[in-house]
C-alpha cells in the first residue's frame, strides 16, 4: 500500500517533470536566437507572418515552400511573379515607410543589407518586431549563406540545406562546364541601350559577377558600377559577344535593335559575327538559388561549341 | 525687376478676395483639421481612438504588445512626422515669401541664395561618397550624416554667397541674384559630375531625395529643427516693415527710415537657415515656398502682415495633406512628398492664377 502511494507519487513528479522539459524543449524550438548580416543578436520566437524586402530574399522563401506565411514583400520581389500579386507590395527596398512596414503586421521582418532609407530601417530595429538583415554578396558562398540564414530565421533548416544542396549541385555543374572552356570569351554587358548610348556593367556590378561565375572575361571590368559608354569606348574594349537583358514586360526587340544600330557596337567582333545574347535580366542578375543555373545558361549562350541545353527554364536566344 | 509692378500695383488696388484676418483665422482652422488627420489616419489603421489606452499605459507603466505598437505609431512615428511636416511646410513657404519680396520678383525662390543646390551638392557627396573618401565621417555620424551634410552644404553655400556678393559694403540684390544663379550652376555641374561616378543604388537614393519625403521623421529630427523655427517666429515680425518697405524698392524703403542693407541680410540669412533645415530632414520638396505665398497674395494682398503668417500655415497645412495622401494612396508603400504636392498643388494652383490673372495686366 505504502510502496504503491511512493510509487505513484514518484511517478506523478516524474511526469511532471517530464512535461516540464518538453515546455522547456518545445519553447526553445519555437525560440531562434541569430546573428544576422549586421552583426546584430535577434531573437525570433513567432515565423508565421513574415515580411520579405528583397527579391532575392522572397525568392528563396518560396524556394523554401514557405511563402504560405509570407504576408507582403517590396518592389524587387519579382521572382516568382505571383509574389507582387498575392503579397501586400511595401514599396521599393531603399524607400520603406515606417507606418508602411508596420501595418502588414509581420512577426519577423527579413530584409537586404540593402534596405533603407537608413533612419527607416533603424527605427525598424528598434521596434519588437526582429529584423533580421540578409548578405547580399554575388558568390557561391554568398548565395549559401543567405539561403541558410533565412531557412534558420523561419525554421526551416531542412529545406535550406535542401535548396544549398542543390546550388551547390548547380554550381559543380557549372564549374564542370567552365574547365571546358579553352579560351575565356571576351564579353561586354549592356544593361540598357538609348538614345545611342549603352549603359553597361562594370566592376562590382552583379553582371560582372555572373560573367565572372560563367567563365567569361568582362570587356569593361575597368570601368566601376553600371556606366554609358559612348561608341568609340565600345570599339576599343573589342567584345567578342555582347549580352543583353529582357525586360520583363516581354519587349526586348526594341533596346536589341538599337544596340545593333549603334556604329560601334556592329564594329566590334560581335556585332560583325551577330554574336547578341539576349537574355531575362531578373533571371540573370537577381543572385539568388537561380543564379547558377542562370550562369550555366549565359555560358551555354557565350561557348555554343560546348553544347548542352539550357539548364533552367528561362532560357535565352542567341541572334 | 518689372515683375514686381503687379505686387506693388495690386496693392494700391486693394483688390482682394477676403479680409487678412479671415485668411489667417482660416488658414489656422485648416492647419488644425490636416494636423488631425494626420495623427490619425495611417497605413496600420490605428486612430487617435487608441490614444487614451496609449497614455493610460504610459501612466500606469504597463504596457502589453498591441498598445506598445499603438504608442510607436501614435507617438513615434505620426507625431514627430505631423511637427516636422508642419516646420518644413511653413520654413520653405516663408522663406519663398521673403525671397520673392527681398528680389522683388514673383518667381524668386531660395534656390536663388544657392541654398538648394548647397545642400544638394552636400546630400549627394554624402550618400556617393559615404562608404569610401567620407566613410569615417558618415561612420560617425550614422543615420544623421546626410541631414547634417545637407544643411551645413545649403547654409554654407548661401554665407559664401552673400560674403562675397557683400565686399563691397553692400548686398546688392541684382548682384546676389546673378551670383546665385552662376553658385546653382556650378552646385549642379559638380552634382552632376559626382551622380555621373556613382552606381545606380546611390543614383536611386538621390533621385528619392530629390523628390522629397518625410519617411525617416523622427523626435531627434524634431528637436534638431526646434531652434530654427524658433528663429523663424522670433526674426519674422522684425522683417515685416523691411519687406514692405521693399515691396515699394529700395530706395523708397530707405527713405522710410529702413535699413534696407541690414534687412536684406537677416532675410538672406534666416532664409539660408530655415531652408537649410527643412531641406536636411525632408530632402528637396519644392512648389512650396512658391505657390504658397502666391496663393495669399491672391486672396488676401501682398501686405507682409498677413503675407507672412498665411505662408506659414497654409505652407504647413499643404505639406501635411500631402505627405497624408503619400503614404496613404499606395499603402504601404509610400510615394514621393514633392511627387504628390505639385500633382495635388500644381492644378488647383493653376486654376486660382487663370480665374484672377496674377501677374497678368
Amino acid at each position: 500500500m505504502r510502496i504503491e502511494r511512493l510509487f505513484r507519487g514518484v511517478a506523478a513528479a516524474f511526469l511532471c517533470l517530464l512535461a516540464a522539459a518538453s515546455q522547456i524543449i518545445i519553447s526553445a524550438a519555437a525560440d531562434v536566437t541569430l546573428t544576422d548580416a549586421g552583426g546584430r543578436t535577434v531573437q525570433i520566437s513567432d515565423a508565421s507572418r513574415i515580411l520579405s524586402v528583397g527579391g532575392d530574399i522572397t525568392e528563396i522563401i518560396y524556394a523554401l515552400g514557405a511563402d504560405a506565411r509570407l504576408v507582403g514583400v517590396d518592389s524587387t520581389s519579382q521572382f516568382p511573379a505571383k509574389a507582387l500579386k498575392d503579397k501586400a507590395n511595401v514599396g521599393y527596398m531603399r524607400a520603406l515607410s515606417i507606418e508602411g512596414v508596420i501595418s502588414v503586421g509581420a512577426t519577423l521582418i527579413l530584409a537586404s543589407e540593402r534596405a533603407g532609407p537608413p533612419e527607416v530601417v533603424k527605427t525598424l530595429k528598434t521596434t519588437s518586431v526582429p529584423y533580421v538583415e540578409i548578405p547580399d554578396q554575388y558568390s557561391p558562398q554568398g548565395i549559401a549563406a543567405k539561403v541558410r540564414l533565412v531557412a534558420r530565421a523561419i525554421g526551416a533548416e531542412a529545406e535550406g540545406e535542401q535548396v544549398v544542396r542543390q546550388v551547390e549541385a548547380d554550381f559543380k555543374a557549372l564549374a564542370d562546364g567552365v574547365k571546358r572552356i579553352k579560351q575565356p570569351a571576351k564579353v561586354l554587358f549592356v544593361l540598357a541601350a538609348q538614345n545611342g548610348r549603352a549603359t553597361v556593367g562594370g566592376q562590382g556590378t552583379s553582371a560582372h559577377a555572373i560573367l565572372e561565375l560563367a567563365g567569361a572575361t568582362n570587356t569593361a571590368a575597368a570601368v566601376a558600377g553600371f556606366k554609358p559608354l559612348t561608341d568609340e569606348a565600345i570599339i576599343e574594349l573589342a567584345p567578342e559577344v555582347i549580352i543583353t537583358m529582357r525586360r520583363s514586360s516581354g519587349n526586348d526587340g526594341h533596346d536589341t535593335n538599337q544596340l545593333l544600330t549603334m556604329k560601334g557596337v556592329q564594329s566590334t567582333p560581335a556585332g560583325a559575327a551577330n554574336r547578341l545574347v539576349v537574355m531575362d535580366g531578373l533571371y540573370l542578375l537577381s543572385f539568388g538559388p537561380r543564379a547558377p543555373r542562370a550562369a550555366l545558361d549565359l555560358m551555354r549562350q557565350i561557348y555554343p561549341e560546348l553544347g548542352g541545353e539550357p539548364a533552367g527554364s528561362h532560357t535565352g536566344a542567341t541572334k | 525687376m518689372t515683375a514686381a509692378v503687379p505686387i506693388a500695383a495690386r496693392a494700391r488696388e486693394g483688390g482682394r478676395l477676403a479680409s487678412p484676418h479671415a485668411l489667417v483665422a482660416v488658414s489656422a482652422l485648416a492647419l488644425l483639421v490636416a494636423a488631425f488627420l494626420s495623427v490619425s489616419i495611417g497605413p496600420t489603421g490605428i486612430t487617435l481612438a487608441s490614444l487614451p489606452r496609449v497614455l493610460a499605459a504610459i501612466a500606469s507603466g504597463q504596457h502589453d504588445a498591441a498598445t506598445a505598437r499603438e504608442q510607436l505609431v501614435l507617438l513615434d512615428i505620426r507625431l514627430p512626422r505631423l511637427l516636422l511636416g508642419a516646420f518644413v511646410g511653413a520654413a520653405l513657404a516663408v522663406s519663398g515669401a521673403m525671397m520673392q519680396g527681398m528680389f522683388r520678383n514673383p518667381l524668386a525662390d531660395p534656390a536663388l541664395i544657392g541654398v538648394s543646390s548647397g545642400a544638394a551638392l552636400a546630400a549627394i557627396a554624402t550618400i556617393a561618397l559615404g562608404n569610401g573618401l567620407a566613410g569615417p565621417v558618415t561612420k560617425a555620424f550614422g543615420v544623421y550624416a546626410l541631414p547634417f551634410a545637407a544643411f551645413l552644404g545649403g547654409v554654407s553655400t548661401t554665407l559664401v554667397l552673400v560674403l562675397m556678393v557683400g565686399r563691397s559694403g553692400q548686398l546688392s540684390v541684382s548682384t546676389l541674384l546673378l551670383a546665385g544663379i552662376a553658385v546653382g550652376a556650378l552646385s549642379g555641374a559638380l552634382t552632376g559630375l559626382i551622380s555621373y561616378a556613382s552606381d545606380d543604388r546611390e543614383l536611386r537614393d538621390l533621385t528619392l531625395w530629390m523628390l522629397g519625403s518625410l519617411s525617416g521623421a523622427s523626435w531627434p529630427k524634431v528637436l534638431a529643427v526646434l531652434p530654427f523655427a524658433l528663429l523663424i517666429a522670433l526674426a519674422l515680425p522684425g522683417l515685416v516693415r523691411a519687406l514692405n518697405g521693399l515691396l515699394l524698392g529700395e530706395a523708397e524703403a530707405f527713405h522710410l527710415g529702413i535699413d534696407v542693407d541690414r534687412a536684406k541680410r537677416i532675410i538672406v540669412l534666416v532664409t539660408a537657415a530655415a531652408v537649410g533645415a527643412a531641406v536636411a530632414v525632408a530632402g528637396v520638396v519644392g512648389f512650396v515656398g512658391i505657390v504658397i505665398p502666391h496663393l495669399i497674395r491672391l486672396v488676401a494682398g501682398p501686405d507682409h502682415r498677413v503675407v507672412l503668417p498665411g505662408s506659414a500655415l497654409l505652407g504647413a497645412t499643404l505639406v501635411l495633406l500631402a505627405d497624408l495622401l503619400a503614404r496613404m494612396l499606395l499603402r504601404p508603400a509610400e510615394l514621393p512628398l514633392g511627387v504628390v504636392m505639385a500633382l495635388i498643388g500644381a492644378p488647383v494652383f493653376l486654376h486660382m492664377v487663370v480665374k484672377r490673372g496674377v501677374g497678368g495686366g
